[in-house]
């Protein structure tokens, strides 16, 4: 049987992260394809709706990613991010979706190196995880 | 020092002694308005009406266990914008919660209203409601209080209360500008009327009443009541946790869901004026459907049932008042107040923050601090 090879979907916002998902592209640094990126004006833009929508499609991981505190092009779009991805933490896991599989980190955009080793380290984190419960099961 | 007085009640009669009380509310001319439970001439059933002639108050009803609406929406609507005239509501405690959350999401405002609260003992649900009422509906609701008074009761005559009444631990308003006590009152005697704001106070002043103290008996009796109905939402909670903590539970909890969106309609911290799940981001092309179906060779019809219940956790559960509105409209009896007031409990909690307890306490997603929550940045733990 061939390994499991999650889906995983990370909203990047546009000034920071997804600068450094640029970045560690022209630098030649590889990452697993597994993390299929949306590109967003600010992680302060992520509705907890988007988050809800990639899990009951089927995501096995949903990473979201900004400007590190302080830093935020809008000012304070990134603390709003933290308390609704607090909020879903306290939601998703009553119904036995693993608070692991949805994570949010702060990658700046000179962060290239940063940004490959993180999203190594989480896909072989929800490799161990394994296939989410409403990747095979009908959502209703 | 604040108004708190005794109202002698006569015959056993309590809705007669709360009538003659608006009515003294309404000849003091500070109030033009009041909003208040009566029973419609043409049906039995028990609804708000706003009523500015002191003979229309004949009618009233404001013991009847009856819930229809929570009229937080409706005193919501009534000051939003200034009048220049004052109104009057009387509101169930989880009423005037709900208000107090509107309020702070700047859906109406607090300084145009008087708020009055009765003790609440809880209702029955709209069905059940009607089936108790029979005939002669005031001579029920005197019934009905007269069984579940003392706090024990759960149903009356074979009919059961709402389980969001049964869980509720917030029989008795804080925020009232003026509370209707009868919890430990010698109801056949006397019931308690007392100013809690300066408002109420001011209103309360100009009207003849005989002072009194507040009995102890009242905190003690209220007390056991919050206990009793602490215990029952704490089962409530264990149990909806076991039938929901999975996908397959989740699904198999809302499985009889049509998408009507009845539940997001009748809940009064749902405010948007047009919620997402109505807009064009949901009326897809036909050939969405198709395309989902063949991703896994089947879908459910309606589609986003479970995305829409999820959606409103997120978007309202930290606004939670647990007033049950949500159960009452389902047309297929899911019990929906169980499994929102459950989460709404983790979140707020999560958040440090209670609904509707008090206008100052920010509502949590409309705030942030600077360094708070790092335990959920990072992909270690």
């Amino acid at each position: 049987m061939s390994e499991f090879e999650p889906t995983i979907v990370a909203f990047f916002c546009n000034w920071c992260t997804f600068t450094a998902a640029d970045l560690a592209g022209t630098s030649r640094l590889s990452y697993p394809p597994n993390i299929k990126i949306i590109r967003v004006m600010c992680t302060g833009m992520v509705d907890p709706q988007y988050i809800i929508k990639a899990f009951l499609e089927g995501a096995d991981g949903v990473l979201v990613s900004g400007c590190h505190p302080g830093d935020c092009h809008y000012i304070n779009g990134n603390y709003k991010a933290r308390r609704r991805i607090k909020l879903l933490k306290e939601i998703l896991p009553q119904f036995g979706f693993d608070s692991k599989r949805l994570r949010l980190t702060w990658i700046g955009a000179s962060d290239g190196i940063r940004l490959a080793e993180i999203m190594r380290t989480l896909v072989s984190q929800i490799k161990e995880l394994g296939p989410s419960q409403s990747k095979l099961s009908m959502v209703i | 020092m604040t108004v708190t007085a005794k109202i002698d009640v006569k015959n056993q009669d309590i809705s007669e002694s709360i009538r003659k009380l608006l009515e003294d509310i309404l000849k003091t001319e500070i109030i033009q308005a009041i909003l208040v439970s009566q029973h419609l001439p043409m049906k039995k059933m028990v609804m708000p009406t706003l009523v500015t002639d002191p003979d229309h108050l004949d009618g009233i009803d404001p013991l009847a266990p009856a819930f229809p609406v929570n009229a937080a929406t409706i005193a919501a609507r009534l000051t939003r914008k200034p009048i220049g005239e004052k109104i009057a509501a009387v509101l169930r405690p989880c009423e005037i919660r709900a208000f107090i959350e509107l309020v702070k999401l700047n859906q109406a405002k607090r300084g145009n209203i008087i708020l009055i609260s009765v003790d609440c003992p809880g209702a029955f649900q709209n069905k059940d409601y009607l089936k108790f009422a029979g005939q002669n509906p005031k001579e029920a609701t005197l019934r009905f209080y007269k069984k579940v008074m003392d706090g024990n009761a759960v149903e009356v005559e074979g009919v059961e209360l709402a389980t969001a009444c049964k869980a509720c631990e917030y029989p008795v308003s804080e925020n009232a500008d003026i509370q209707i006590g009868l919890y430990g009152m010698k109801t056949d005697e006397s019931i308690l009327v007392k100013a809690q704001t300066e408002a109420g106070d001011h209103i309360l002043k100009q009207i003849n009443l005989s002072a009194t103290n507040e009995p102890a008996a009242r905190q003690t009796a209220i007390n056991s009541l919050i206990t009793k109905r602490s215990s029952f939402r704490d089962e409530m909670f264990l149990k909806t946790t076991e039938t929901t903590n999975s996908l397959e539970k989740i699904s198999s909890f809302f499985a009889s869901c049509v998408n009507c969106y009845n539940c997001r309609v009748a809940c009064p911290v749902c405010y948007c004026k047009e919620c997402v799940f109505v807009t064009d981001a949901f009326n897809h092309d036909s050939f969405q459907y198709i395309s989902w179906a063949k991703k896994k060779g089947i879908i459910k019809m309606p589609t986003d049932t479970l995305f829409y219940h999820l959606t409103r956790l997120t978007h309202m559960s930290t606004a939670c008042v647990g007033c049950g509105q949500c159960s009452n409209a389902c047309p297929n009896d899911i019990p929906i107040m169980e499994l929102f007031r459950t989460i709404a409990h983790v979140t707020q909690k999560a958040f440090d923050y209670q609904a509707g307890k008090s206008i100052e306490q920010k509502p949590p997603l409309s705030i942030f601090c600077k360094d708070e929550f790092q335990e959920v940045v990072g992909i270690n733990d």
